[in-house]
């Protein structure tokens, strides 16, 4: 573990005792240290609990936000089988913000779609830190409509702070390529299934996340804006992020209640980032299971709930 | 001689001519500084008549000034929760809902109405930017899906003047899911064959522009208005540079193939009608075939104008 989050200093100063004592202990092969080291493991175990046990909805959006967080590319590595990038939007240029391509689920041939944040300097720069240009919603809506054509379905993994706000971006049209990609959501007949695996971040995310099935990862979040932005505006001041959090219920244990979310992935004790193989071995059981939801759909049966689903959506409020 | 001199403006002239008489007779246009006779700023549908800024307007007298003879019948929208969140930032959401409503005698921020236009039935929604900023929420989504189904129902178009700021944030969420909600309105009219056609009006903006504003069959804009998805201070901000003069303009985005017509609102009226009636293969409209202004306005007082059905119901 490197990167803490800044309400888990206690916890990273009780596991960087350990380490240290662990790290004495193979200098000098006489220094019995493993009760100590145990009790202090035992210690930051239970610290780690009671820390995640109830977060607060700005901790959530910390740590949804994590550095070490399993990523789109993790997901499909790990998930999907003869992955085959494909490229491109076939206007002006391959945005990698947005990656996607064919790939097989459990033998079965699908469309995978998903932003991709990047891991390091390099790649953060490179995928553009995952905000996507026009060019990451065309080259979705490209392959939306190849997986139409074919009958194949759609798996989408959401994970960006919202479509990038540059010059070049807005001049190629950014609204326009976001509605286009929301408009294709709501047409294809195919199976679309969409897992928030970490910051479902306005239009950005609705592009990919206007799906039969939405599941979102236990500490993932998804809002209309985010709470920097949202206290900015309403409160005058970005340092009232954690109140603003709080109001915009943009939990994924509150978008279960509004009914915007249909399922709430369990993640490991701390975090996804903590115990990365359970997270996403959790996501492809879940994936699995929404998909089998849908099996034995016609294209025109699964466009007309899939639109009758949004037009119901949040009649009911908090209590859906 | 077109409509709007010919038949527009007259009857403009005497629905302003009734209202309470503004404290202050002057304005100042926000575009060049000089003031403005109120009534015919008003006349000349809130564009100065000095330098063609335009200003806002409101949707109803908008509509007012779209359908003939002022006359059109208010489409109900079905209300929605409120407060679904029971959101509280420095003012509880219903006190801000209240004082909106108070400053605008509005109920929300989008007017939803069915008339005629040159003759033309349609079916018109339009934002309220003085509400709130126009901003979309449940209502707003409520109302775009109202009109869609009134309009697939009577077969006319649907035309929607936009105007917002962007998403109504105390909705949370339940905001954000008007865009895919108002892009399944759009689908219904799309499969029912009938134009969508969106007037962009200064601003649109935000998750606004990325839905049912950026999906219409045509698409018009009022000149220099503001049309973005990020706001230029956000690009300001992100890029640390100045941004060049009229960017996410109306006239930038015509350059940039974003829109087909950027048009004055004084002619608006005229040239919504004429892509309509092609797009509906109707024959050209002909200002003959109007009925004459003074009958009209003598037929129907206007401050009741809209409670009353614009067409007698032919059902
Ligand atoms: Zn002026």
């Amino acid at each position: 573990m490197t990167n803490y989050l800044d309400f888990e200093k206690p916890l990273a100063e009780i596991e960087g005792k350990a380490e240290e004592l662990r790290a004495m202990a193979r200098a000098n092969e006489e220094m019995d240290i493993e009760a100590e080291a145990a009790a202090l493991d035992k210690k930051a175990a239970d610290l780690l609990q009671d820390l995640y046990k109830s977060l607060t909805p700005w901790r959530k959006c910390q740590v949804a936000r994590h550095p070490e967080r399993p990523h789109c590319r993790d997901y499909i590595e790990a998930l999907f089988t003869e992955y085959t990038p494909l490229a491109g939007d076939r206007n002006f240029a391959d945005d990698h913000a947005v990656m996607g391509g064919l790939a097989r689920f459990n033998d079965q041939p699908v469309v995978v779609i998903g932003h991709e944040k990047g891991h390091d300097t390099k790649s953060r720069i490179l995928h553009n830190f995952g905000m996507a240009r026009p060019e990451g919603y065309r080259k979705a809506v490209r392959l939306m409509e190849l997986a139409d054509k074919f009958g194949l379905p759609v798996l989408t993994l959401v994970d960006t702070a919202g479509a990038y706000p540059g010059k070049g971006a807005e001049e190629r049209g950014q609204s326009e390529a976001i509605a286009r990609s929301t408009e294709k959501c709501l047409q294809i007949g195919v199976p679309l299934v969409s897992i928030i695996i970490g910051e479902g971040g306005s239009g950005g995310a609705v592009a990919f996340a206007t799906a039969d099935r939405v599941a979102m990862l236990e500490h993932s979040i998804y809002s209309v804006i985010s709470p920097e932005g949202c206290a900015s505006i309403l409160w005058k001041d970005s340092e009232k992020m954690r109140e603003a959090a709080e109001a915009l219920r943009l939990t994924a244990q509150d978008l279960e209640k509004l009914g915007v979310t249909d399922r709430v992935i369990p993640e490991p004790m701390g975090g996804a980032h903590r115990n990365r193989d359970a997270a996403i071995s959790a996501v492809g059981a879940t994936l699995k299971s929404l998909l089998a939801e849908l099996e034995g759909k016609t294209p025109k049966k699964l466009i007309k709930d899939r639109r009758r689903k949004y037009l119901d959506l949040g009649s009911k409020g908090l209590a859906a | 001689m077109n409509w709007i001199t010919n038949y527009v403006r007259p009857r403009i002239n005497s629905i302003f001519s009734r209202r309470d008489t503004p404290e202050n007779l002057w304005s100042k246009c926000d575009g060049c500084g000089t003031m403005l006779f109120h009534r015919e700023l008003r006349e000349n549908l809130n564009v100065c008549t000095s330098c063609g800024h335009h200003m806002a307007i409101t949707p109803r007298d908008r509509f007012t000034a779209l359908f003939d003879g002022g006359i059109f019948t208010e489409i109900d929208v079905p209300t929605p929760l409120e407060d679904p969140l029971k959101f509280r930032d420095q003012k509880k959401y219903p006190d801000r809902m209240k004082a909106a409503q108070k400053a605008t005698g509005e109920k929300e921020a989008m007017l939803v109405a069915e008339g005629e236009m040159g003759r033309t039935p349609i079916v018109a929604a339009a934002q309220d930017f003085s509400f709130m900023g126009g901003s979309m929420g449940m209502y707003v989504g409520n109302a775009i899906i109202a009109a869609a189904e009134r309009a697939v129902e009577l077969k006319r178009p649907l035309i929607l003047f936009s105007a917002a700021g962007g998403a109504r944030m105390q909705e949370g969420i339940l905001s954000l899911m008007q865009m895919p909600r108002t892009t399944v309105a759009v689908q219904m009219l799309k499969e029912a064959g009938l134009p969508y056609i969106v007037v962009l009006t200064h601003p649109t903006t935000g998750g606004v522009t990325a839905s049912y504003a950026m999906l219409g069959d045509v698409q018009i804009a009022e000149p220099n208005a503001l049309i973005c998805f990020a706001g230029p201070r956000v690009i300001e901000q992100t890029l640390g540079e100045k941004l060049p003069d009229g960017f996410q303009r109306a006239e930038y985005l015509l350059d940039h193939g974003m829109l087909d017509l950027v048009t004055p609102r004084t002619e608006l009226r005229d040239e919504l009608i004429t892509i309509t009636r092609m797009l509906m293969g109707q024959p050209p409209a002909v200002a003959g075939d109007l009925p004459a202004p003074g009958d009209v306005a003598d037929a129907t007082p206007p401050e009741t104008a809209e409670e009353q059905p614009a067409e007698a119901p032919q059902k």
